[in-house]
């Protein structure tokens, strides 16, 4: 069924915290074995690791997102339909920026 | 929980949500300056060894996070999982343990 | 035109089924005036809820192809795909039987929301001299037309995943007498709109603001709720 955009703000901001919440022990865990970080940063140089990687930052970007539109609706006295659009720009851009940056 | 409860937990998330998005932009920020220089981990461990500014800076997105991420699973676990009660707020309590502790392990390995 | 609907209704209660009809279409045709055909040409035992027809009452409302709307104000034409048509009951609320369902659960959270005004003027004061630019009570107006109908109830997910939530309509009408400065509801209205079974339980999805046929934004109410409990929370008052 066709759902409006704020509908899928919603679904994207809450899937992607749910990938966060999976993914932030794993990074942390990782870290904490920095004394072997030569190691641990030639094994993210592998393809699979790094689409995760990336994942993760257009997850982080997503989230990001959605929390400002939150937000802005929450204590801003926007329109409803611009807080979705500067979210989702602001969003957009900041993935399209760090996947650029990241040079994946 | 108390309605009180509850509503202290929606101010900390949102809380900790504006400190996170301040601590996630300088993350990115200087995650994507080290790749993009290629620095090596002797490289990296030498700029944030010893930095008093960068410890206290990433303990404290430590802390944000261990606020934010365990309230905002509380809402997935009830709403779609129908996970309701004590129960669920102990072991998200513990949850949070586990960030604050990974977390710090990791920011002690980088920054100590 | 010649074709006919082909129309889906829910039969039964809540085990019941989707039973098929076939309708003619008529020109400048509503969804109601489908419905109306079934129960006096086709099945007399088909139970529905109506009143004024012309979309002032709200009785009418139905989910039309999965969406909650008045059913007299929506035009088949819109809403037909390839002459198919699916009427059910509103969401989130026990079915009667058919298309009828027990708004009970609805009106009962609206007074746990304290969705009623608290005055404290008698007859013998003066009227109260509110000022219709002050922005509070643009606030309030801008949530005061609603009439209860439910189709912001049946539109909303959190009140279908959290049985407590109070929904929006509750929440908006709590929302407009917060902000009537003749309304001496307080903390107490604060409190009840509080926590998980309150104004913390919205993630804007902003459903019901999409669908209510009278153009409300029980979103902003709710955020509007928020703001005031996260207020009376800092300064120690809740």
């Amino acid at each position: 069924m066709k759902q409006h955009s704020s509908y899928w703000a919603f679904v994207v901001h809450r899937v992607s915290g749910i990938a966060l919440a999976v993914f932030l022990p794993l990074h942390f865990w990782a870290l904490g074995n920095a004394l072997q970080l030569e190691g641990f940063l030639q094994w993210t140089q592998q393809p699979l690791v790094k689409l995760g990687e990336w994942l993760i930052v257009v997850a982080l970007a997503a989230h990001l997102g959605g929390g400002l539109r939150v937000l802005a609706l929450e204590f801003l006295p926007w329109r409803d339909w611009q807080k979705s659009l500067a979210a989702a720009a602001a969003a957009f851009a900041l993935a399209v920026g760090l996947a650029f940056a990241l040079a994946l | 929980m108390t309605f009180r409860g509850e509503a202290r937990l929606w101010i900390a998330q949102r809380a900790s949500a504006a400190v996170l998005a301040v601590c996630v932009a300088v993350h990115l920020v200087t995650i994507v300056y080290a790749v993009r220089s290629g620095l090596t981990a002797a490289e990296i461990l030498q700029r944030t060894r010893g930095s008093i500014a960068w410890f206290a800076f990433y303990s404290l997105f430590v802390l944000a996070v261990t606020v934010h991420a365990p309230i905002g699973l509380r809402s997935v676990l009830s709403e779609w999982l129908g996970w309701r009660g004590r129960a669920r707020d102990f072991a998200l309590l513990l949850f949070a343990a586990f960030l604050g502790w990974t977390g710090m392990r990791a920011v002690l390995g980088v920054f100590a | 035109m010649a074709r006919d609907l082909k129309v889906s209704v829910w039969r039964g209660g809540a085990d019941g089924a989707f039973q098929s009809f076939d309708v003619p279409r008529e020109a400048s045709q509503t969804v109601l005036d489908v419905v109306t055909h079934i129960q006096r040409a086709l099945d007399p035992t088909l139970a529905y809820r109506f009143a004024c027809r012309v979309g002032m009452c709200g009785s009418c409302a139905m989910m039309v192809n999965g969406v909650p709307r008045w059913t007299c104000r929506t035009h088949v034409d819109k809403v037909a795909q390839q002459d198919e048509l699916t009427i059910g009951p509103l969401r989130n609320l026990p079915i009667i039987r058919d298309l009828v369902t027990d708004m009970r659960e609805f009106f009962d959270k609206w007074a746990r929301a304290k969705g009623e005004f608290r005055g404290h003027a008698t007859r013998k004061d003066d009227f109260a001299k509110v000022r219709p630019d002050s922005p509070p009570r643009v606030q309030a107006n801008a949530g005061i037309e609603c009439i209860g109908c439910a189709v912001c109830y049946a539109a909303c997910d959190v009140v279908a995943w959290n049985p407590q939530y109070l929904g929006p309509a509750a929440l908006n009408r709590a929302w407009t007498l917060v902000k009537d400065e003749r309304d001496r509801g307080g903390l107490e209205r604060l409190r009840a709109v509080a926590g998980d079974a309150g104004c913390h339980a919205c993630h804007s999805h902003v459903s019901c603001t999409e669908r209510c046929p009278k153009k409300l934004s029980p979103t902003a109410a709710i955020a509007g709720l928020k703001r005031e409990v996260t207020k009376a929370v800092l300064h120690g008052d809740l």
